[in-house]
């Protein structure tokens, strides 16, 4: 029978919540890791009983941890992430130059086709493979080549926060950075070029069209359509038809093109979600009321989704990996808060209910379509 | 034999409730008690120093004897209560926060 295992990350340790395809009744285990930050949980694609999890504490540093039955039980693997070679320099708040220093992971991206390959997105921004479960990692360098010098970290620090494979072509990958902008490499990572054109910062940087620099927050595809990519900006909500060659920006009539989160419909391509967020500083939703929005022509027409969230007194915010979506015949629609709900939707958004509502503030959600 | 308390969430990382006992060769010292707490539970790497530069991480502190050592170079010998396993090198995760 089919199911959905939704894996959370937490400021305070890991969750993993179970359900027949009815999505009705949950079972929640955890907290695995109780009081360790867990950036984030994926699943490997190619072996759904593998998982993978980012462990960090202000303590003890960064642990990965790969669990090989689906998260009942797991085990600590390889934390020595050095950059290659001689780490160099990038740009910091007072305009010096200021040596790479690693500091968490912040995404975990398992391969499509095997369960012992796996990517990390770090902090200070760079991107590691690992090609034996996680045992050990190398940097692929090349990325750090496209322009490092001039990144420089935004708020929540200079991280590499999304990593997108594509099932097309097994030598393109997508990243994004905080604040440096996306990048795309099409030789399996070891080159990389900037792919900012049409991305506009017009209060974060001196020249708003900069080649990089911009603050990308997420990035979603669609892997029907590779060449299709979707972007919540800082501020703008951003479509690309040419793998990002160049952008246009599609925030329509939405109630604020500000946020973090965005995904894509697992069977309409053109059907996708934000959850606006006021800023710059105050980091909650529009008049407190919690709303998804979605658009069913890939942008611009946007429709809020409230059926089940609280439409009052709401001021949590939704991180950028904290939404999810799986691949049942509806598709349901996942999301975490920083007040520690975690909402499912079983209809594509239409109706919500709290899977659970009391855990600490959620970093990431993903989910696993079992069969 | 000598005698290592770890802090909380580092025994549960490595699997141990209580004290560990290590065997270390000659005088030990901070850096020698540390090698062989990491050789025999490699779960613990990065943890308590950072596995590039080697030092310690900065709220790890170290304790022995109602001494604090966490700024003393990594060769300090440990007391001879230490030494000789009457008394307990600590592992501390430092008061850090509101």
């Amino acid at each position: 029978m089919s199911g959905v295992r939704v894996l959370v990350g937490t400021r305070k340790g890991a969750f993993v919540l179970t359900a027949d395809g009815k999505r009705k009744s949950w079972d929640i285990t955890g907290p695995h890791f109780a009081g360790w930050e867990i950036f984030h949980l994926k699943g490997s694609p190619a072996d759904p009983n593998r998982l993978y999890a980012s462990q960090c504490s202000g303590w003890f540093g960064q642990l990965i941890q790969r669990s090989s039955d689906g998260g009942k039980t797991w085990e600590p693997v390889g934390n020595k992430f050095e950059y290659d070679g001689v780490p160099g320099t990038h740009q910091w708040y007072d305009g010096t130059q200021h040596p790479w220093e690693f500091k968490r992971v912040w995404h975990l991206e398992p391969s499509l086709t095997d369960p012992d390959t796996v990517y990390a997105g770090v902090e200070d921004a760079a991107l590691f493979r690992s090609t034996d479960g996680g045992k050990s990692w190398q940097e692929l360098p090349g990325l750090r080549a496209a322009k490092g010098k001039l990144w420089q970290p935004g708020a929540g620090g200079m991280c590499l926060h999304t990593v997108i494979l594509d099932r097309k072509n097994p030598q393109r990958i997508f990243i994004a950075i905080s604040a440096a902008g996306a990048f795309r490499s099409d030789d399996a990572g070891q080159t990389w070029r900037p792919i900012n054109q049409g991305l506009k910062s017009l209060q974060e940087l001196p020249d708003p069209a900069a080649e990089v620099g911009h603050c990308v927050h997420h990035i979603a595809m669609h892997h029907s359509r590779p060449d299709v990519l979707f972007m919540q900006k800082h501020w703008d909500v951003m479509r690309s038809d040419n793998a990002g060659d160049s952008w246009r920006e599609v925030s329509g009539n939405l109630p604020s093109d500000f946020g973090f989160a965005i995904d894509v419909h697992a069977h309409e391509p053109e059907t996708i979600y934000v959850v606006p967020i006021k800023s710059d500083s105050e980091h909650f939703p529009p008049d407190g009321k919690l709303r998804v929005y979605r658009s069913r022509t890939g942008g611009n027409e946007w429709e809020a989704l409230t059926n089940g969230l609280p439409q009052r007194d709401c001021y949590v915010n939704v991180f950028r990996d904290a939404m999810a979506v799986d691949s049942l015949d509806s598709c349901g629609i996942y999301f975490g808060t920083t007040g520690g709900q975690v909402y499912g939707s079983p209809d594509a958004g239409d109706t919500w209910e709290p899977i659970v509502r009391d855990l600490p503030a959620v970093l990431s959600v993903e989910v696993q379509t079992l069969q | 034999m000598i005698r290592v308390v770890l802090p909380a969430h580092l025994r549960t990382l490595a699997r141990v409730s209580g004290e560990v006992s290590l065997d270390v060769a000659g005088l030990p010292t901070m850096l020698s008690v540390l090698e062989a707490l990491e050789a025999r539970y490699p779960m613990l790497r990065g943890t308590i120093r950072d596995q590039s530069t080697q030092k310690r991480r900065p709220f790890v502190r170290f304790f022995a004897c109602q001494e604090d050592f966490s700024h003393e170079p990594p060769e300090t010998p440990l007391p001879a209560a230490v030494a000789a396993g009457e008394e307990p090198f600590l592992i501390v995760g430092a008061i850090a926060g509101g």
